[in-house]
């Protein structure tokens, strides 16, 4: 009916999803391994009113035009990949990723998934799987029965001392995975990834070679979401959208006036 | 009579207009980089037989207020902002040269540096690309974007291409339709080697809030008193009638 009303419904629709954005970042500010989205803004198209130069009489042009612009809109969320914080637990199987790289995880299918969780457990078989649902480490890694102490080299390579042996056998060797626009994997819920069009392929490779990251044994990468800078981000969207809504009460009460006067 | 009637509705139509300006800014008030757009209201007279009564408003754009918005610091990065005046210079959907200063920069899979929007950023010789793996990337404040290539020491950084920067008058700048700047001429704005870049860093949008819920009110007062002289037209008329009914 009146286009502030709609330009006005566009910021309240983009504020509504930036807060949605600012809570699953708060309510994922302890995930292990987490990256924090952020909600990218921009303008609509603008719509040529008057154009400027148009002519305004036999001999005059109009010095300037009016374009309306049709509101904005959250056209992306971009995953931010910095570096978490590093939490020591002094147990063997967490792992953390010091730099670049991805660890990698076969799904159920047998595609590949990718995380920056490296909560490692094992199961029944003595592999390497992700916590939640048992997801199995890639390339596979059996930790022997028998296995007394775990190690894993900054580079990849997991050794265990065996029982009875004196020297520590070598069980396999870790790869990770890098790509040129991380910003692009998508995320697929239980910390993992997956590779798409804009994300590149894979560039898998042992760790700390070739500018891959180099794996901390005992250590988990924290989420890097900020609580404070996510709280500004609240206030300043819910500020935006209370701001969005006394417009359309202001266009409101401007055509319920012209109803009841006329 | 209906010089009056006519007249008081087109203004109230204008500021109806007016209010979608302010509308559009504050519905982008957190859009990176977005320029608040000016609104205000001419006289256009429309004179003809009689005395020279009919000036109808009209509601224009003269121009967007060009003012920095607030940096933020993101630490990412691929997010620059511009300090001061001057723009980026960007290639849009119809593959020509337009100038932004939404800096949240990001690499597609073809490893071409673009913008939030998939515009590639323009350097001095075209779009840049980002050839390879890279250990790191950094914009340094002339534009210049820099990696460490993957397996390079910390030492030895390779230059991938300058983003073209930009400072055009503003007055010879205007907005396109999809929200970048162009030249009016429609020439290209030369590259600039005053323009400074921050890196790690945004600019947020320069709508200034409380600016626009004053003149949104401004704006609402005056529409009431528009439609106030509508209805004063009527009642005028209702009583010319009367006038004609005793007679």
């Amino acid at each position: 009916m009146h286009p502030a009303l709609w330009i006005s419904k566009t910021g309240l629709d983009a504020a509504q999803t930036d807060v949605s954005v600012v809570s699953n970042n708060l309510a994922n500010a302890s995930t292990v391994g987490f990256k924090k989205d952020r909600a990218i803004f921009e303008d609509l198209l603008y719509q040529n009113i008057n154009q400027p130069g148009g002519r305004s009489s036999a001999d005059t042009e109009l010095p300037s035009g009016l374009m309306l612009g049709a509101g904005s809109k959250v056209v992306a969320t971009q995953k931010t990949h910095t570096q978490g914080n590093m939490l020591t637990t002094e147990n063997a199987l967490d792992l953390s990723v010091q730099g670049r790289g991805f660890f990698e995880i076969q799904q159920p299918d047998g595609s590949l998934s990718y995380t920056r969780n490296g909560q490692f457990t094992l199961n029944d078989q003595g592999q390497m799987v992700t916590p939640g649902a048992g997801l199995l480490l890639q390339p596979v890694v059996t930790i022997p029965p028998d296995a007394q102490q775990i190690t894993i080299s900054q580079d990849g390579e997991v050794s265990a001392t065996i029982r009875g042996q004196a020297e520590p056998q070598v069980l396999g060797q870790l790869t990770i995975s890098d790509f040129i626009n991380p910003t692009g994997l998508q995320p697929i819920g239980q910390n993992l990834y997956v590779e798409t069009a804009v994300s590149g392929a894979p560039i898998q490779g042992n760790p700390s070679v070739d500018g891959l990251g180099s794996l901390v044994q005992g250590a988990l990468e924290t989420s890097n979401v900020n609580v404070t800078e996510e709280l500004v981000n609240l206030i300043e969207s819910q500020r935006l959208y209370e701001m969005n809504s006394k417009v359309i009460s202001a266009v409101d009460q401007m055509l319920g006036q012209v109803i009841q006067q006329l | 009579m209906d010089k009056m009637l006519y007249i008081a509705a087109s203004g109230a139509k204008q500021d109806l207009l007016g209010t979608a300006v302010r509308a559009n800014n504050l519905a982008n008030a957190q859009t990176t980089g977005f320029k608040a757009q000016l609104e205000q209201a001419r006289a256009m007279p429309a004179y003809g037989e009689g005395l020279p009564t009919r000036v109808f408003a009209m509601t224009e754009s003269p121009t967007n207020n060009y003012e920095s918005g607030p940096l933020q610091t993101t630490g990412r990065d691929l997010d620059m902002a511009i300090q001061g005046d001057g723009f980026f210079a960007v290639q849009d959907q119809n593959g020509a040269e337009a100038y932004t200063r939404a800096g949240s920069l990001q690499i597609n899979a073809n490893g071409m540096l673009q913008d939030a929007k998939g515009n590639l950023v323009m350097g001095d010789n075209g779009p840049i690309n980002i050839p390879g793996a890279f250990n790191n990337i950094s914009i340094a404040s002339d534009g210049m974007v820099m990696t460490r290539p993957q397996g390079a020491p910390e030492t030895e950084l390779a230059e991938v291409g300058r983003i073209k920067l930009v400072k055009p008058e503003y007055s010879d700048v205007k907005r396109g339709e999809d929200g970048l700047f162009r030249m009016k001429n429609a020439e290209l704005a030369d590259a600039d080697a005053t323009v400074i870049v921050a890196g790690g860093m945004l600019e947020g949008s320069n709508v200034n809030a409380v600016d626009e819920m004053v003149n949104m009110i401004s704006l609402q007062r005056h529409y009431e008193m528009q439609v106030k002289l509508m209805k004063k037209a009527d009642t005028l008329s209702t009583r010319a009638n009367q006038l004609l009914r005793i007679l």
